[in-house]
């Protein structure tokens, strides 16, 4: 431990914030840019004090209650300390975005704070006990978020999603347990270790029979639901729609990222053999996230549910990535396992910052029209508001993965990594990038193209605030597309020292 | 790996190669500056515009004359810098561009024509509304395209590629308040999008096998021979190494962009853009680096072919591209818009250069690519001419006798429809296209391809000389009378006219300059260069099959002059035969009730799977849960608290709440969840204790 606990500040800040926010009525969103901006900043920070070597950084540990396995313990490496930025600009983003909260000012931003304190704290804890309190903890304020200030259908949507993640919950839980049971360890890191030898699987086996398979399906449950991965996938195109948009922005930009990483940091490290054993069908799955995603959200009328199924079909390419590299490698296909992890991150990265741009713009588009958000309700945008649609043109287009935009190198990495160790796999996805891109050209087609109809011959353009807060965004997107290194560089010491420590 | 991108330019290489990446940086940095600029802003942004692809036309002739230089030394005349863009654990994804005969011919023409057709926009779009964004768009695409051209990476070219299919997207698209223009756009960039994801996947299969993207690295390369060996010993499916089979994805990529069969729908659909973007995107440039990247990775394409054999790969090229000038030259025929003429045309050009690098070599196929450009160019703008003077009308059964009211435009045109048509001697279609049907005559496979470059040759004349007819010649069919176009519109013509005609001096057989700097041999007059077997007589065939496509059109449609409403000549002689050439033999038809039908009824099926199967087991066991939670709450009131009354309202009020489910679900949940955790615990209390 090295000074200043950089990650426990930065997991308090936001509840700080979130205290004052709740009693500082209209000034409630002040408050809580200042919050997420300061907490962007040390985001930022606790990115440029990463080891070099991609090993855990700004390790603090405390005991807790050590019979119990239980420590305080955390720490960021490259993948985590990418999530805090990535959290930390969306936050920001959807705080931004959140211009009209008529109702409880207070109370929204509050919450929206405290979801954010979840998502930091489940970044940086390695160990299960208080990686799980926070990965509970930020689906309360989700649920809150959805239920007080959702659209029509609120009621069953935010239900469905708090039990579904829940459901999921309950079986990462007890699934964890048993581990703990056999190894009086809920440590990441230790775990980790142990899996690497064998020792774990061992150790599961002698205390409780042959149930590693049982087990792994439970860890994996509670993972695919939050992703989510086919066919767990339902709650979510409700959830994102009724959610009010600032709220999607943090579902899709952030909290869909705690289960990828939940893969990265528990399933696979712990149980990388198991589902190396299992990953034909987990395979068979992802592709059908990507390329039943992307048709599905074709039939969608509603602009909220198409991204939300856009959602689904980008998450899948992180599925597709982390199933397809999980088999034993030597030699070139080691260098392929690299090239898929690094995508599967940059993807997390990118598709967070793009999908949350994306609910932002429709949050506008609903500002404007009065919260119309039909694919089939505008038409001809691109005359009475250039800058709107050049912008969120320019947004779609990154989810679309064009090259020079964020999204194509995560996508280009997953293929080039994919390819050589699942080809099947990597062929029909194929499918999901054309029929996504039908998608993106559909929504732009009805919304910016044809002729304006009347009642949208004044839809405002962007004004000045609304410019100076999406030109970083955009231009961040321009800026990783072209020098991707920015990231990588963190994040590739990383996935080596990752890849070394995972056993297929 | 924390030191940052380590950027390691060869030290052999000169300064002009070492600054090659301003020729597209600087257009593209004019994009930017022009996406920024206020629309009032005009003569800003074309001056923007033109002012980079000046710049980049300046240093491309500069890098070309450096490359001929080091060429009549008989230096090795390719130079690369290579730097690495990202690194992924040990291996790291490499970027980096190539100066060589191939891309130093490429850049001039891109330039070249690029900037004649910058300056033709000033005019043909001085009164669009949009002209500041229409600059920003040329200029980005000119820096996309020219990135495209000294990519010496398969990756960076992928890059540049997808943002030239970008801006014609845009381009098409330009007048987006037009519902057939943003279709149109949409269309283009989706079928072009169909060959891309197997370019993809063939350029992942290529990192992974070789290591690496970039082509050239100093014998470290993807097709170098070493890279190309290792690829051979690789069998894939069907018979395929693995090098035939990234071949064949590539060129599917490269299929897409250059509307080869059965990508090509895009293509004629995209006339919808405006007439300056038809010239330079959809055929002198864009539509050509299809053909370009087949040159470009022609080494793998040619990779295990014995002396003078050939390979899969080039086979499959050879026959699409064949059939492709035929399928496209028989459309034309029966096209009534002129732009659509030109882009059939266009498309069966695009088929003649794939079938010459199929069959004859890097330098057939290229060669034909540069004739075409200018005279292709040339076509359109005169094209565009047409429409501007006729107030933009594009039928030519509207138009007619023009060769009085516009004069240059219609010298310019004809020296354009000749060098099309393939007339010999002085016009550099002939020798180009005659390079081509030499290589099919010559080609060890099969015949075929031979006869249907001559018939498509013979179908060229002749729906060439039935535009012109219909367009000039005859009398005027308009109300308002046609005019002469301005200068910033004809004088480009004229120019590309010179070099419709002067560019065949460079590939005849006697002095086949292009083809020896191509290919790095020395060049020289070559005395004998008709004297070889079967050429004189091909020449002969070549031109007697050009004179009898023009006489025939002249005979059917010269100076007659018919009313709109006319039959067509052809018409009349076999109706059905032309109906269905008319509707361009139902390819659009066929693809709407097969693929696009498809994925309507497939995303219908996705939905219904995500709403009815899954969604429906999620029902099914939320109604499950809340039975049980009926029954617990029946069972807590009659035993639990043991007052029926009570019991009674409660169940009254709490049955219309729990009927409200959006609270009921969640509180029984949370008690299921409570019930659970104590299980739990008394689980783990009881197995430790053991």
């Amino acid at each position: 431990m090295n000074g200043i606990p950089i990650l426990t500040l930065l997991t308090l800040l936001p509840v700080v914030g979130a205290v004052i926010a709740l009693w500082s009525g209209r000034h409630a969103r002040a408050v809580a840019l200042i919050t997420a901006l300061a907490g962007l900043v040390l985001a930022l920070v606790a990115w440029t004090r990463l080891p070099a070597d991609g090993s855990m950084g700004m390790v603090e540990r405390a005991a807790w209650a050590p019979s119990l396995g239980i420590e305080y313990h955390l720490g960021a490496d490259g993948l985590g300390a990418l999530m805090l930025v990535l959290s930390a600009i969306v936050t920001l983003m959807s705080i931004d975005a959140a211009r009209r909260v008529h109702r409880q000012p207070g109370l929204y931003f509050a919450l929206v704070l405290l979801l954010e304190a979840g998502l930091f704290g489940s970044f940086t804890a390695l160990n299960f006990f208080h990686w799980f309190l926070y990965w509970e903890l930020s689906l309360i304020p989700a649920f809150f978020l959805i239920k007080l200030w959702g659209g029509a259908r609120r009621g069953p949507a935010s239900t469905q999603f708090f039990v579904y993640t829940m459901a999921g919950s309950v079986a990462l839980l007890l699934a964890f347990l048993a581990v703990f049971l056999s190894t009086g360890s809920m440590d990441f890191g230790h775990l980790t270790e142990m899996a690497s030898t064998g020792a774990l699987e061992q150790a599961v086996t002698a205390h409780l029979g042959p149930v590693s398979l049982w087990l792994v399906i439970g860890i994996l449950a509670g993972f695919a639901v939050k992703v989510p991965l086919m066919p767990f996938h339902t709650w979510l195109p409700a959830a994102y729609a009724e959610a009010p948009s600032p709220v999607t922005m943090l579902l899709t930009g952030a909290m869909s990222k705690m289960g990828v990483y939940g893969l990265l940091r528990i399933a696979i490290p712990l149980f990388g053999h198991q589902i190396a054993q299992i990953r034909t069908p987990l395979l068979v799955l992802a592709v059908a996230t990507i390329v039943m995603g992307a048709w599905a959200a074709a039939a969608q009328k509603d602009l909220k549910r198409v991204f939300a199924y856009s959602s689904v079909n980008h998450l899948g390419y992180c599925m597709l990535g982390i199933f397809a590299l999980a088999v034993p490698a030597v030699g070139a296909a080691q260098a392929s396992q690299a090239a898929a992890l690094n995508g599967v991150i940059l993807q997390m990265f990118n598709h967070g910052l793009t999908a949350a741009a994306l609910f932002w713009f429709v949050a506008m588009m609903q500002e404007r029209s009065g919260g119309e958000r039909g694919i089939e309700d505008f038409g001809g945008l691109r005359k009475p508001a250039p800058v709107l649609c050049g912008l969120m043109g320019i947004t779609l287009f990154s989810s679309l993965g064009l090259p020079g935009l964020n999204g194509f190198v995560g996508e280009f990495l997953i293929f080039r990594g994919v390819f050589p160790l699942a080809w099947v796999a990597a062929t029909v996805s194929i499918l999901g990038l054309l029929v996504y891109a039908a998608v993106i050209l559909t929504v732009i087609q009805k919304v910016f193209t044809g002729p304006v109809p009347e009642r949208w011959a004044a839809f405002p353009d962007l004004h000045s605030g609304e410019r100076l807060a999406l030109a970083p965004v955009t231009g961040l997107m321009m800026l990783l597309g072209l020098v991707p290194q920015l990231i990588v560089e963190n994040v590739n010491p990383t996935v080596v020292n990752l890849l070394a420590h995972w056993r297929f | 790996m924390q030191e940052g991108i380590p950027f390691t330019p060869q030290l052999v290489a000169s300064p002009i190669a070492q600054v090659l990446w301003l020729i597209p940086a600087v257009p593209m940095v004019a994009a930017g500056i022009a996406a920024l600029l206020k629309q009032a802003r005009r003569r800003m942004a074309a001056t923007l515009a033109i002012g980079a692809m000046s710049f980049s036309l300046l240093l491309a002739l500069i890098a070309f004359g450096h490359v001929v230089g080091l060429w009549a030394q008989g230096l090795p005349a390719r130079e690369t810098v290579n730097f690495t863009w990202i690194q992924v654990g040990a291996a790291h994804v490499d970027l980096g561009w190539v100066l060589d005969p191939l891309s130093a011919v490429m850049l001039v023409m891109v330039t070249f024509v690029g900037l004649l057709i910058f300056i033709y926009s000033t005019g043909y779009m001085a009164h669009d509304e949009n002209f500041t964004r229409f600059f920003c768009f040329l200029s980005l695409f000119g820096g996309a395209m020219l990135g495209v051209v000294i990519s010496n990476s398969l990756l960076l070219l992928f890059m540049n590629w997808e943002i030239v299919g970008l801006t014609s997207y845009l381009l098409i698209g330009f007048w987006y308040h037009r519902p057939a223009a943003a279709a149109a756009a949409k269309k283009a960039f989706l079928t072009t999008r169909v060959g891309d994801v197997f370019f993809l996947l063939g350029m992942a299969w290529l990192f992974a096998q070789t290591g690496t993207l970039l082509f050239y690295n100093g014998g470290a390369g993807s097709i170098e021979p070493m890279a190309l060996a290792s690829l051979l010993t690789q069998p894939a499916a069907l018979g395929l190494t693995a090098a035939g089979a990234i071949g064949l994805l590539i060129f599917a990529g490269a299929a897409g962009k250059s509307g080869q069969l059965p990508l090509h729908v895009w293509l004629p659909d995209a006339m919808e853009g405006p007439t300056p973007v038809s010239a330079l995107i959809h055929a002198a440039t864009m539509v050509a680096a299809g053909v370009y990247l087949i040159a470009r990775v022609y080494p793998l394409m040619q990779a295990g072919a014995l002396a003078g054999g050939t390979t899969t790969a080039l086979t499959v090229v050879t026959w699409v591209g064949a059939s492709t000038a035929v399928f496209a030259a028989l459309i034309a025929v029966a096209q009534n818009d002129i732009k659509r003429i030109l882009a059939y045309s266009t498309v069966s050009q695009l088929g003649y250069m794939m079938a010459g690098l199929g069959m004859g070599g890097v330098a057939v196929g290229m060669f034909h690519l540069i004739t075409h450009a200018f005279f292709k160019a040339l076509l359109f703008m005169g094209a565009g001419s047409v429409i501007h003077g006729c107030h933009d009308e594009q039928d030519i059964r509207k138009m007619g006798g023009l060769k009085a009211d516009m004069p240059l435009t219609f010298i310019t045109y004809t020296v354009g429809m000749l060098a099309l048509s393939g007339f010999p001697l002085l016009f550099s279609g002939f020798w180009s296209k005659d390079g081509i049907l030499e290589a099919a005559q010559h080609w060890s496979v099969a015949k075929g391809p031979f006869y249907m470059l001559v018939f498509g040759a013979l179908l060229t004349a002749f729906y060439m000389t039935r535009q012109v007819s219909y367009v000039f010649f005859g009398h005027w069919r308009g109300h308002k009378p046609a005019h002469e176009s301005p200068q910033s519109m004809t004088l480009p013509l004229v120019i590309l006219a010179f070099f419709a005609m002067a560019l065949g001096l460079i590939g005849t057989p006697l002095w086949p300059w292009f083809h020896a700097f191509l290919e790095g041999r020395p060049a020289a007059f070559n005395v004998h260069g008709f004297a070889e077997p079967g050429l004189l007589a091909l020449m002969a065939t070549s031109t007697v099959v050009v004179l009898l496509g023009l006489g025939l059109g002249w005979w059917f449609y010269g100076n007659k002059t018919p009313a709109q409403e006319d039959p067509d000549v052809l018409e009349s002689a076999a109706p059905w035969v032309w109906t269905a050439l008319r509707n361009r033999l139902y390819v659009d038809e066929l693809y709407g009730v097969t693929v696009i039908a498809f994925y309507g009824w497939w995303a219908q099926v996705a939905d219904w799977l995500d709403r009815r199967v899954w969604g429906g087991v999620v029902t099914g066991v939320a109604w499950s849960f809340r039975g049980v939670a009926r029954f617990n709450r029946f069972f807590d009131m009659f035993w639990v608290d043991g007052s029926f009354d009570k019991g009674c309202e409660e169940l009254a009020t709490g049955g219309g709440l729990l009927a409200r489910v959006q609270t009921g679900r969640v509180q029984t949940y949370l008690r299921i969840l409570a019930l659970a955790v104590v299980l739990l615990a008394a689980i783990l209390i009881w197995s430790s204790r053991a």
